[in-house]
């Protein structure tokens, strides 16, 4: 109610008109992967190529590789976001209740892959790999243990202002003299009252591991966007609709995300 | 020193997946094939492709860090005029957190059924007598890259700078209107000052977020590696030529130097600017 009824409309007609152009400039890639999926080969319109994709056993038995990505990404997902928060929020917490010297250092440590090139790390991994690989296999799992280095910086931020939000030393003192093992102060006490955080960096993390595609590619591993790349080589409209569906999809879990990130603040402060 | 225990894990990983590779890459671009010391992989980054790799890859990265800095700057402040929580709200910074992730090769995959000979837009205008196809513009790295890339530095633009735009206080804007200025000395004197230094910050990770670049560039062009992330990426797939790997070396290191000073720049910048806002 502060802003002057003109001004306000005036704000109103500038935002529309900021995000319609943006907007349009965003949307004519998709519409042209749409037009560009649905053609006929004689000239007009088909369905055939959409068909195709969401024929999961005509895709198991011809496009096995994209089977394999996705199974992979899947895991990958999963292993990096378990890896990094089991990694992350006992190390932040810590350091904050006994450590806060070595605080500098983390937070160094962890925004440092923002300076360094993803394809630089691949230069020096390769070497780390060839341990990796004669250690635990082959397998494209393992891909999850660089991913965690590249999500560091965008997990920390958001850790870090989960955790400067509570007081993590009185809640950690009271569990503590209530007789609680410091495990049952991360999982019970810790973790429930930075979720919001956890999601937050889980939800960025997700978002990076799906796109991913410089590491996994140099070292010949599968993931998503690997397997993608690889159906344009074979058959580009139903590659080019795959990478549209996946991007779709990867969309309306981020908007979901959202609501859900959201009702529970809102929630909690009504309890309050 | 039990103390010291409970951040053991931490350090070990991080030393294992970023220290290691680091140094790999440091004392790699000193080392010839056979482990002696040398300077020629150094000296090899003057080869004229390589030079002129790295100069594609500035050139490309600063124009795309203005260029999306910019628009998405002004996006951002659209958004913030909406309503907190509000459906546009979500929507745009839901798009941008998918865009800004999965420029990559479904980026490369879009613009190929956009531009391409047989993409949407070429063959649209070309009822109109208009041709995109002919001159390959798309591949040229000043032309079709940067056009590429600002896909996803716009993106990029609105996650980091939505919350300093949101820090903005509408009581500012007020207390500039009751002394009298307009829309114009708000900007100049209040709104700009005070967030030129996440601006900058902001452009300058969109610098290294295009400089660092690989897949888009990779799923697009077929022929030739005309930045330097895909110099480095050709070195490690051929393994026929001696010492070619260190040399691959020697540019990544060439890539962390340039980053490198982007960032000291920017630190520099920072307490310039903290320094004016102080007086």
């Amino acid at each position: 109610m502060s802003l002057h009824g003109t001004r306000r409309r005036r704000q109103a007609g500038f935002r529309w008109a900021v995000v319609g152009v943006i907007g349009l400039f965003f949307a004519l890639p998709i519409v042209a992967m749409v037009e560009f999926t649905t053609r006929a080969p004689g000239g007009g319109r088909t369905l055939d190529t959409w068909a195709t994709l969401f024929n999961f056993s005509v895709i198991d038995a011809d496009y096995p590789e994209l089977q394999h990505g996705v199974l992979a990404s899947a895991g990958l997902t999963l292993l990096t976001v378990t890896i990094m928060l089991v990694m992350l929020v006992p190390t932040m917490t810590w350091v904050r209740l006994r450590l806060p010297g070595v605080r500098r250092l983390v937070e160094f440590i962890c925004l440092l892959p923002l300076t360094i090139p993803a394809i630089v790390l691949v230069v020096g991994l390769a070497p780390v790999y060839a341990w990796v690989a004669y250690f635990l296999g082959e397998s494209s799992l393992w891909l999850a243990l660089a991913y965690v280095i590249l999500v560091l910086p965008y997990a920390y931020r958001a850790l870090d202002a989960g955790l400067g939000a509570i007081d993590v030393k009185t809640l950690a003192e009271s569990a503590r003299s209530l007789g609680a093992g410091w495990p049952t102060v991360m999982w019970r006490i810790i973790l429930p009252n930075v979720r919001t955080a956890v999601l937050s960096a889980a939800f960025l993390s997700v978002a990076l591991v799906l796109g991913e595609f410089t590491i996994a590619s140099l070292f010949s591993r599968d993931n998503l966007q690997v397997a993608i790349n690889l159906l344009g080589k074979r058959d580009s409209s139903l590659a080019i609709a795959a990478a549209l569906a996946f991007m779709i999809l990867a969309f309306v879990v981020l908007l979901a995300m959202s609501f859900v990130g959201s009702s529970r603040r809102s929630s909690r402060s009504e309890e309050s | 020193m039990g103390a010291l225990l409970g951040v053991l894990p931490f350090f070990a990983y991080t030393t294992i997946f970023l220290g290691i590779p680091t140094l790999i890459v440091v004392v790699g671009a000193f080392v010839d094939g056979n482990g002696q010391p040398t300077l020629g992989n150094l000296s090899a980054l003057a080869q004229p492709q390589i030079v002129s790799a790295f100069v594609h890859s500035v050139v490309l990265s600063a124009v795309t860090a203005v260029l999306g800095a910019s628009f998405g700057a002004l996006l951002a402040y659209a958004v913030s005029t909406a309503r907190e929580g509000s459906l546009m709200r979500r929507l745009v910074a839901s798009a941008c957190g998918v865009l800004a992730q999965f420029g990559g090769v479904t980026l490369a995959f879009a613009f190929i059924a956009t531009f391409s000979s047989q993409g949407f837009l070429t063959l649209w205008l070309k009822k109109y007598g208009i041709d995109l196809a002919g001159s390959n513009w798309l591949y040229d790295p000043y032309k079709g890259l940067v056009l590429v890339y600002t896909y996803f530095q716009i993106p990029l633009m609105l996650i980091v700078f939505l919350p300093a735009v949101e820090g903005l206080r509408p009581q500012w804007r007020e207390a500039t209107e009751s002394l009298g200025g307009s829309t114009w000395n708000y900007w100049r004197h209040v709104g700009g000052p005070i967030l030129a230094p996440s601006f900058i910050g902001a452009m300058l990770l969109l610098f290294t977020n295009a400089f660092s670049a690989y897949a888009t560039a990779y799923a697009l062009i077929s022929q030739g590696s005309p930045i330097i992330p895909l110099q480095i990426g050709g070195t490690l797939s051929s393994e026929v030529i001696l010492g070619q790997e260190n040399i691959g070396k020697a540019m990544a290191l060439g890539m962390v130097a340039i980053v490198a000073v982007v960032m000291t720049l920017y630190v520099v910048l920072q307490r310039r600017t903290t320094k004016w806002l102080g007086s």
